[in-house]
């Protein structure tokens, strides 16, 4: 699971990729082929071109990061899989074993959190033990969980369309499914800087805030039966829920991971576990360019959102309570960003400042469905 | 900056306000919550409509003169530093940065400017006194980013100012325009209230019942509206609705004819959310949905005249008329038709996973599909009966029956207030799921004569029976009639109240038994009366029936405090269903868009394209590198490693 890269990283070029990165692009194309023949025709032109767009986009990230050409055709082979022994029945999830134990997203998703859960403890007893073993360890454990969760979004996608063609979605359509990404993609990100920056110790920091997502997860399937696969309402069927969705938990991720960070910094400061923890400059910097990466998805979310909203609800722009604190965010964010670039701020304060982000951030995300009411209601607890 | 922070900070707290107090809500709702104290105050403040309050306009004016002017200030440094290369850069500023290497003589200028043009930068030389300085740099769309996104927050904002109700509120402030309050017909509203179609920008709603047009929306202004007139007219000639089976609704969908009002022209199409229709510029949505009017029928039965058999009483839902019962004039107000009440009959405790093994637990668990008992009630009605005082009573009838137990009830829901829920009774059905048989009962449960009659026949059975000797039967007698007549003024409660009067409290329970016992004895006599005098044979004992008559007693009783004339019954309707349409004119979002755009391509270019410069300063003795960025991140220190190990590995001509 070592990622491949080198560490000068130099300006892309295409005469760099070797021939594991064609054949990742081929895998791909191919499956993007596959998909367009068999559900072409119940795709609006809209779904065509995002299904174009996340077929270059995948190949792009492949390239870019290269873990990600064995992750993601992993989890959609097993995703595959999982698909394969339903055939056409959902019944089958109960009665086979694969299905049952592992590939059912129910279970995939379960494992998925019982991984995180274990991959938070090595992490920090590889933190506290400064084991580099056991660091690698938890790194393991978060790939495994992660490829688990996104196994169970894409077979979870599939059940949808088992139960009825008139209720089948992508999972990304309430809190429930929306969690799941969130600790996805909050992962993902994670190994991404971990390999870059060989700084697995901050790890036990990043998986609190997926074991806590975690842990709502499984309070939502067991109190509340919230992991029961409900038909879209009017308002959400709409291709746009495919790239809106997703773009906004890239921001959430990356804002969660920089809070994540900006607790380690901040404690690596003040002495605490500082032999322990990478440099709070390699720190700061993972920090910033997690915001950085979240800004920017944000940014793009939030005017999808908007696009979005002009087609729902009859308005980009109604200051309806989640387009607001979409804008408090952005702000802030902006803000933050704006001091340490223009102002050159460091440290402390910036640290803070991404850890009160993440207050921020969640209400905007969960905090408004809960408490306020508006035209984006589509999660309530 | 300092300032423009703290109007932001403002920005964001004003904007925090305006998620939490509900923005729009008709004034007296605010009246009611805050007091008129603190509703005065919240008005001033404009608290009621935040994001359009002249303050915040103001800020946000503010905050896009504020960009500009640094956009302004900033653009000619930096349009200078982007064209430039530095190459006036002495060589003790070169040795003082922080990447900066001093190497050993050996690489050329032209080596050196062949090496960063093939690594991607733009090469300038420069002979100087010092030597030969190669200046090179890459990534100057980093600065260009700057520009993108302060011109594009410009941009969105004056996008957002020219949909916003700006010019308006100028109007409305000079007096040109004033927005009608009263609630009176769309065709009375006066000149100073309506604006032309020639408004820049306009978002207004308007309701269209089916086969019905509309050529006007209406404009939310504070405590009043506006009319907005549209260049076209809007028919509705049918609006749909669907659900799912699990009673979510799946879709809502209007079929629109919009004609021109000027050329005539038609166009018709079907608008769903989602997928709005944009005719000339304006935006047609769906928006919400609702009852257009329908024509109702009701069987009104007078419970002042008992005997009297059912009427039938023609109204429309959402409509008003006048009645009259028992010479007694009240207004009928029909409230909204609803068809579909679709509620979860299963077992709550289960499905929220109370008192479950931990084996069911993990198996809901692991399923996405789970079974539910839905039950679609059926359609329903509310409307209000105001009397000549104009007190009002709200009712709330299901239109088929609920079923309970198994046995078939009509539910029919009372409240004097708004504020409170429904209080429901429910009337047993007969075989033929009709009332006939519970009013005919209930007209005999008041009837004096009726009451004799059974008095006489029950004294007489428990003579037979010997439950009572010779000389108690006339005083058991008398009793009974006076527990029946008393039960057929005011039911269970009038015995109650008679208890609570005369009967020592000690005595009360053991009394209120016995009437109790009366009542339901004497009930299938009353019923057995009742059906001899209608010509039917006498109901058959056994638990079903006597069930039926225990319910109807409750059913009586409750009837006293109905608070109406008459007990009304849904029967039949036409429905007629109506489209919420919201309409909308917004020039600015375009603009808005681009602006989006821009935002989006600048944040990249600030980013994601790093502003590398490199100096390579050959002298006859040494060669200076130094690189500069404007991020000081890792990324840096690896690159200038990277070129400088380069540079010296030419130098050394491998």
């Amino acid at each position: 699971m070592e990622l491949v890269q080198p560490l000068h990283a130099p300006g892309f070029s295409l005469r760099q990729l070797n021939g594991r990165d064609w054949l990742y692009a081929l895998v791909v194309l191919a499956a993007a082929g596959v998909a367009y023949s068999r559900y072409g025709h119940a795709m609006d032109g809209y779904e065509q071109g995002i299904l174009a767009g996340s077929a270059l986009g995948l190949i792009a990230l492949g390239w870019f990061w290269k873990s990600w050409q064995w992750y993601f055709p992993l989890s959609g082979a097993l995703a595959l899989g999982g698909l394969a022994l339903y055939g056409d029945d959902l019944a089958r999830g109960q009665t086979s074993f694969g299905l049952k134990f592992l590939l059912s997203s129910q279970s995939a998703i379960m494992w998925m959190c019982f991984l995180y859960f274990l991959a938070t403890a090595v992490y920090w007893l590889g933190l506290l033990r400064r084991s580099d073993f056991l660091n690698r360890v938890g790194s393991g454990l978060t790939w495994a969980a992660t490829v688990l969760g996104l196994t169970g979004l894409f077979v979870r996608w599939g059940e949808s369309y088992l139960i009825g063609a008139d209720v089948g979605h992508i999972p990304v359509s309430n809190l429930y499914e929306v969690f799941v990404l969130f600790c996805l993609i909050t992962a993902l990100m994670y190994l991404y800087y971990e390999a870059r920056y060989q700084a697995r110790q901050m790890g036990a920091f990043v998986l609190v805030v997926i074991s806590a997502a975690v842990g709502f997860i499984l309070w939502y399937t067991f109190d509340r039966q919230a992991h029961e696969i409900q038909p879209l309402i009017p308002a959400l069927q709409s291709w746009w829920m495919k790239i809106h969705v997703p773009a906004n938990f890239v921001g959430y991720g990356a804002f969660a991971l920089s809070a994540m960070l900006g607790v380690a910094e901040l404690l690596a400061m003040r002495g605490i576990l500082t032999n322990k923890l990478p440099k709070p400059e390699v720190i700061d910097e993972v920090m910033y360019k997690a915001i950085a990466v979240g800004f920017l998805f944000f940014t793009i979310a939030t005017v999808l959102g908007a696009m979005w909203a002009a087609d729902a609800w009859g308005g980009y722009w109604s200051w309806d309570p989640k387009e607001t604190w979409a804008l408090i965010v952005w702000l802030n964010y902006a803000a933050w960003l704006h001091v340490r670039l223009v102002k050159g701020w460091r440290g402390a304060v910036l640290a803070w400042w991404a850890v009160i982000g993440l207050f921020v951030t969640s209400f905007a995300f969960i905090g408004v469905n809960m408490f306020l009411t508006g035209l984006h209601s589509y999660g309530t607890l | 900056m300092r300032f423009a922070i703290s109007l932001l900070t403002l920005l964001a707290i004003a904007s925090v306000i305006g998620t939490v107090l509900k923005q729009n809500e008709p004034y007296p709702n605010y009246v009611v919550e805050f007091g008129q104290f603190w509703f005065t105050g919240f008005e001033w403040l404009g608290l009621f409509d935040v994001y359009h309050s002249s303050w915040f306009l103001l800020i946000l004016a503010f905050l896009v003169l504020s960009t500009s002017l640094c956009i302004w200030r900033n653009a000619p440094g930096f349009i200078k530093d982007m064209k430039g290369y530095r190459e006036k850069a002495s060589e003790s500023s070169l040795a003082a940065m922080s990447h900066s290497v001093a190497l050993p003589a050996g690489v050329s200028a032209a080596q050196a400017s062949a090496y960063l043009r093939g690594q991607g930068f733009l090469v300038r030389e420069a002979s100087r006194e010092d030597g030969v300085l190669v200046a090179a740099k890459k990534g100057a769309a980093n600065k260009l980013g700057y520009f993108l996104a302060h011109i594009a927050l410009v941009v969105i904002c004056l996008g957002g100012l020219l949909d916003g109700n700006v010019p308006l509120k100028v109007a409305e402030l000079f007096g040109k325009v004033v927005p009608e309050t009263r609630d009176i017909p769309q065709s009375q509203i006066p000149p100073q209230s309506r604006l032309s179609t020639s408004n820049l920008s306009f978002r207004g709603n308007v309701t269209i019942p089916e086969n019905s047009t509309a050529d006007v929306v209406f404009l939310n202004a504070g405590n009043g509206y506006f009319v907005q007139d549209l260049p076209f007219l809007v028919t509705l000639k049918k609006f749909h609705v669907d659900y799912y089976s699990t009673g979510m609704p799946k879709l809502f969908a209007s079929d629109l004819v919009v004609t021109d009002k000027q050329t005539g022209k038609e166009t018709v199409a079907t608008v769903k959310v989602n997928h709005p229709l944009i005719i000339d510029g304006v935006a047609i949505y769906q928006a919400s949905f609702g009852d257009g009017g329908s024509p109702l029928r009701f069987k009104a039965w007078n419970l002042g005249v008992p005997n009297a058999p059912a009427q039938t009483l023609a109204a429309k839902s959402l409509g008003n008329q006048p009645v009259e019962i028992n010479s007694q004039r009240y207004q009928l107000e029909a409230g909204e038709l609803r068809t579909f009440n679709i509620e979860n009959v299963g077992d709550n405790n289960a499905a929220m996973g109370v008192n479950k093994t931990f084996q069911e637990v993990m198996q809901s668990a692991g399923q996405v599909k789970h079974d539910k008992q839905l039950r679609n009630l059926g359609p329903s009605i509310t409307y209000k009966l105001r009397d000549a005082q104009g007190q009002a009573r709200e009712y709330h009838l299901y239109m088929s029956p609920i079923s309970q137990d198994g046995r078939p009830y009509m539910m029919a829901g009372m409240r004097s207030e708004v504020a409170q829920p429904f209080a429901y009774l429910r009337l047993p059905l007969d075989d033929n799921n009709s009332l006939d048989d519970f009013m005919r009962l209930r007209a005999a449960l008041m009837d004096a004569k009726v009451q004799s009659e059974v008095a006489r026949r029950v004294a007489a059975q428990a003579l037979a029976g010997q439950a009572i000797g010779r000389e108690m039967r006339e005083p058991f007698e008398q009793s009974v009639r006076w527990v029946l007549d008393r039960f057929g003024q005011g039911g269970f409660a009038a015995l109650e109240s008679f208890l609570d009067e005369r009967v020592p409290k000690d005595k009360r329970k053991d009394v209120a038994q016995t009437y109790i016992k009366i009542v339901q004895g004497a009930v299938v006599e009353v019923d057995a009366v009742a059906r001899e005098r209608a010509g039917l044979p006498r109901r058959p004992v056994n638990e079903a029936n006597y069930r039926f008559l225990i319910d109807s007693l409750v059913g009586v009783s409750a009837l006293f405090d109905y608070g109406a004339p008459v007990f009304m019954q849904l029967d039949s309707f036409d429905e007629v269903k109506a489209t919420g349409l919201q309409i909308t004119r917004s020039p600015g979002k375009t603009i808005v868009y681009l602006g989006s755009v821009l935002l989006v391509l600048g944040i990249i270019c600030m980013f994601y394209i790093r502003e590398l410069r490199v100096w390579v300063l050959v002298k006859s003795d040494q060669v200076r590198v130094a690189m500069a960025s404007n991020r000081k991140t890792s990324d840096l220190d690896r690159d200038f490693e990277r070129h400088s190990n380069a540079l010296q590995q030419l130098a050394r001509g491998e």
